[in-house]
C-alpha cells in the first residue's frame, strides 16, 4: 500500500520541482517581453530618424541584410569551390599532356565575407586571450605568494591596467614591424598586432584576481601545508591553485569580455581583418545598406560576447570545486 | 631521572603591535610524559592557542623553547600533528584524498601504494568515517569533518597530537560522541596529546592532567590538576562520582574565583547595573560567552 506513494515521491524528486518550473517559465516570459519591447521601440524610433544614408534601419531591414550577408557568403563559397575545381582540372590536363610538367597550386584570394570575418575575429581573440592567461596566471601566482614582489609590481600593474587599447595599438604596431621581420612569416603582421593588443589589455583582470586569490588563502590551510612540510611546488599545486581557482575564473571571465571589446576596437582602428574591419568598411562604404549591415554586426558582436561568457561560465562550473557557489 | 618526552621550558612570546610589543606568554614551564593526555584550559584570549602554536612550530618563541625528545623544535613538522578548531580540510578534496595528502607526504618512500591505501582506510575506520570516504567536506556534518581532521592527524603517526578546541563548534551530543571516540583511540594508540578546551567536563573526562592558565597579558600556568580517575572512564558512571565532581569543582573555582575574568560591558549597560552581571552570572555562563566570542 505505502510503496506507491513513496515511489511516486522518489520520481518527483528527480523531476524539476513545480516551483522551479514556474520560476523558469516566468523568467523566459519576462525575457521575451523585454526583447519585444526593445524591438517595438526600435521600429518606432528608427522610422523617425533620417540620416545622410536614408532612414535609420528598423528590425525588418536588419533581418533582410542578415539574409543578404548569408547569401553573399554562400556565393563566395561557391566561387571558391569553382576556382579550385578549375585549377584541379587545368592541372590534371597539364599533367596528362606532359607528366614532367610543374603545376602550381594557387590559393584562392577572395573577398572576406561577413562570416569569414567572424571566424578571423574569434580566432584572434582566443589567441590573444590564451596568451594573456598563460602570462597572467603564473605571474599572478608568483606575485601573490610574495608580499615583496607584490609591493614591487603593484604600482606597475595599477599604472598599465587603465591604458586604453587605442594607446597600445600604435606602440604594438611599431614594435611588431620592428621585431617581426621574417622572409616567410608564419603569422600575418596584422594578426600579431591584434593579438598582442588584446593580450596587453586583457591581461590585467586575470593577473589582479589571481594575485588576490593567491594571497587570500585561509591561514588555516597554510598552516596545514606547513605542518605537512609541503615543498613549494606541492604547496602551489595542492593548496594555492585550487583555493585560488574561483578568483582566477572571475578574472578570466572579465578578461575575455575585455579581450572581445578591445579586439573589435583594434580591428577598426588598425584595419586589421575581422569584424571590426567589416564595420569600418561598411561605415566608409556609405551605401544605403551599410547602416543595416552595421546593425547586424553590432548584434552579432553582442551575441558572440555573450556566448563567450557563457562558455567561460560552463568551464568555471566544471573546474570549480565549490559547486554551491552562485555563478552568474 | 628520566628526561621528559616533551618539555616547554621558560617559554615566552611577545607580539609586535602598533603600541609596542605585547607580551602574550611568559615563563611557561611544563614537562609532558609520553602517552600523557594534557588539557589546556583558561579564559578566552589568555594564550592557549599561542602555546599550542609554539609547540606546533607555527609560531616562534621569543624566550625559552620547546624540546621534543631532547631536541629543540622551532619549525612545524608532521611529528607534531595539529587538529585545527575549524577542521581545516581542503574543500576541493574528498575525505579520502584529504587524509591521502598527509599520508603521501609523511610516508613517501616508506610505504608503497597499497600499504598507503590500507593505512588511510585504517585511519578512516578508526574515526568511523569509512562510509563517507568519497564525500567532499561540504557534504558532511561538522562532527564528521572534525573526525576526518583527527584521522588526518593520526595518519601522520605523530609523536604529539595537538588539538585546538577540536570539539568547540559542535553540539553537545556530537561532542560527547567524539570525546568517547577520542578516549578509545587514545587508549589504543597511547598518543601524547595536548588539547585546548573551554569545557570543564571535557577536560576532566579526558585528561591525565589539566593545565590551567592565568589571564593575559603575560599569561602563564596557574595551576596543574592531576586527574587520577581510572580508565576506561565512563561519563555516566562519573556523573555521580565524588572525585570527579571534586576535580570539576577545582577547575571551576580556578576559572571563576581565582582567575575571574572581568567582562568588558558596553558603557550604557554598565552604568545602569554596575554590580549585576558579576554577581548574578551562574558558574557556567562566562565559559559559554568565551566560547561564543571565539567563534564570532
Ligand atoms: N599574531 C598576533 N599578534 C598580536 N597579538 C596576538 C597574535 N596572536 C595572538 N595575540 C594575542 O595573544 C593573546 C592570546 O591569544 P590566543 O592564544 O589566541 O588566546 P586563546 O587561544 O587562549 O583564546 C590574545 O590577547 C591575542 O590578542
Ligand atoms: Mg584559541
Amino acid at each position: 500500500m505505502s510503496a506507491i506513494p513513496t515511489q511516486w515521491s522518489r520520481v518527483q524528486s528527480y523531476l524539476p520541482g513545480q516551483q522551479q518550473l514556474t520560476r523558469w517559465l516566468k523568467q523566459s516570459l519576462l525575457s521575451a517581453a523585454g526583447i519585444a519591447v526593445f524591438v517595438l521601440l526600435w521600429q518606432l524610433l528608427a522610422s523617425q530618424i533620417t540620416t545622410s544614408l536614408g532612414s535609420f534601419p528598423g528590425p525588418m531591414q536588419v533581418a533582410q541584410q542578415w539574409s543578404g550577408l548569408v547569401a553573399e557568403h554562400k556565393a563566395e563559397k561557391a566561387r571558391e569551390a569553382a576556382f579550385f575545381q578549375r585549377q584541379l582540372e587545368r592541372n590534371t590536363a597539364t599533367l596528362a599532356a606532359n607528366s614532367e610538367a610543374v603545376v602550381s597550386v594557387r590559393p584562392y584570394n577572395g573577398r572576406p565575407t561577413f562570416f569569414s570575418q567572424i571566424f578571423t575575429s574569434l580566432y584572434t581573440v582566443l589567441t590573444g586571450f590564451v596568451l594573456a592567461s598563460m602570462l597572467a596566471i603564473p605571474a599572478g601566482i608568483v606575485i601573490g605568494l610574495s608580499p615583496r614582489l607584490y609591493s614591487a609590481f603593484n604600482p606597475l600593474i595599477q599604472l598599465f591596467k587603465p591604458v586604453s587599447p587605442l594607446a597600445w595599438l600604435p606602440l604594438v604596431t611599431i614594435l611588431v614591424s620592428a621585431l617581426y621581420q621574417s622572409e616567410q612569416p608564419l603569422f600575418a603582421r596584422s594578426f600579431l598586432v591584434s593579438v598582442f593588443t588584446v593580450t596587453l589589455c586583457s591581461l590585467w583582470p586575470t593577473l589582479l584576481n589571481t594575485i588576490v586569490g593567491v594571497s587570500n588563502i585561509s591561514p588555516d590551510l597554510q598552516n596545514v601545508s606547513r605542518v605537512l612540510q609541503l615543498n613549494w611546488l606541492t604547496h602551489v599545486r595542492r593548496i594555492v591553485l585550487p583555493s585560488a581557482v574561483p578568483m582566477i575564473f572571475t578574472g578570466l571571465r572579465l578578461s575575455l569580455g575585455i579581450a572581445w571589446m578591445v579586439l573589435i576596437a583594434a580591428e577598426m582602428l588598425a584595419q586589421n581583418p575581422g569584424l571590426g574591419k567589416f564595420v569600418w568598411d561598411e561605415f566608409q562604404n556609405g551605401s544605403s545598406d551599410s547602416l543595416s549591415r552595421i546593425c547586424v554586426a553590432v548584434l552579432v558582436i553582442g551575441l558572440i560576447g555573450y556566448a563567450l561568457d557563457r562558455l567561460m561560465l560552463q568551464l568555471q562550473q566544471r573546474v570549480n570545486w565549490d559547486k554551491s557557489a552562485q555563478l552568474r | 631521572m628520566q628526561k621528559p618526552h616533551l618539555e616547554l621550558s621558560q617559554l615566552g612570546i611577545s607580539f609586535p603591535t602598533p603600541k609596542g610589543p605585547f607580551v602574550a606568554l611568559q615563563n611557561v614551564n611544563l614537562d609532558i610524559a609520553k602517552g600523557e593526555f594534557i588539557s589546556l584550559i583558561g579564559h578566552s584570549g589568555c594564550g592557549k592557542s599561542t602555546v599550542l602554536n609554539l609547540v606546533a612550530g607555527l609560531l616562534q618563541a621569543s624566550a625559552g623553547g620547546v624540546i621534543l625528545n631532547q631536541k629543540e623544535v622551532n619549525a612545524p613538522g608532521p611529528e607534531r600533528a595539529v587538529v585545527f578548531q575549524n577542521h581545516s580540510l581542503l574543500p576541493w578534496l574528498s575525505v579520502y584524498q584529504n587524509v591521502e595528502l598527509a599520508v603521501k607526504q609523511v610516508f613517501r618512500g616508506q610505504k608503497n601504494k597499497s600499504e598507503m591505501r590500507d593505512w588511510i582506510e585504517h585511519n578512516l575506520a578508526l574515526v568511523q568515517m569509512s562510509h563517507a570516504r568519497d564525500k567532499r567536506p561540504a557534504e558532511i556534518s561538522g562532527g564528521m569533518k572534525q573526525r576526518v581532521g583527527i584521522a588526518r592527524a593520526l595518519a601522520m603517526q605523530p609523536q604529539v597530537l595537538l588539538m585546538d578546541e577540536p570539539f568547540g563548534a559542535l553540539d553537545a551530543l556530537t561532542r560527547a560522541h567524539l570525546q568517547d571516540s577520542l578516549m578509545e583511540i587514545q587508549a589504543r594508540l597511547n598518543n601524547t596529546v595536548i588539547m585546548i578546551t573551554h569545557d570543564v567536563d571535557e577536560a576532566v573526562l579526558l585528561s591525565d592532567r589539566i593545565v590551567m592558565m592565568t589571564n593575559g597579558p603575560a599569561a602563564t600556568i596557574g595551576e596543574i590538576l592531576q586527574i587520577e580517575l581510572p580508565r576506561p572512564r565512563n561519563r555516566i558512571a562519573l556523573a555521580d562520582c565524588a572525585t570527579y565532581n571534586h576535580y570539576r569543582h577545582q577547575v571551576l573555582s580556578f576559572l571563576y574565583e581565582k582567575q575571574r575574568k572581568v567582562e568588558v560591558l558596553p558603557k550604557a549597560d554598565a552604568a545602569k547595573s554596575p554590580v549585576k552581571p558579576a554577581a548574578k552570572a551562574p558558574a557556567k555562563a562566562p565559559v559559554k560567552l568565551a566560547a561564543e566570542e571565539k567563534r564570532a
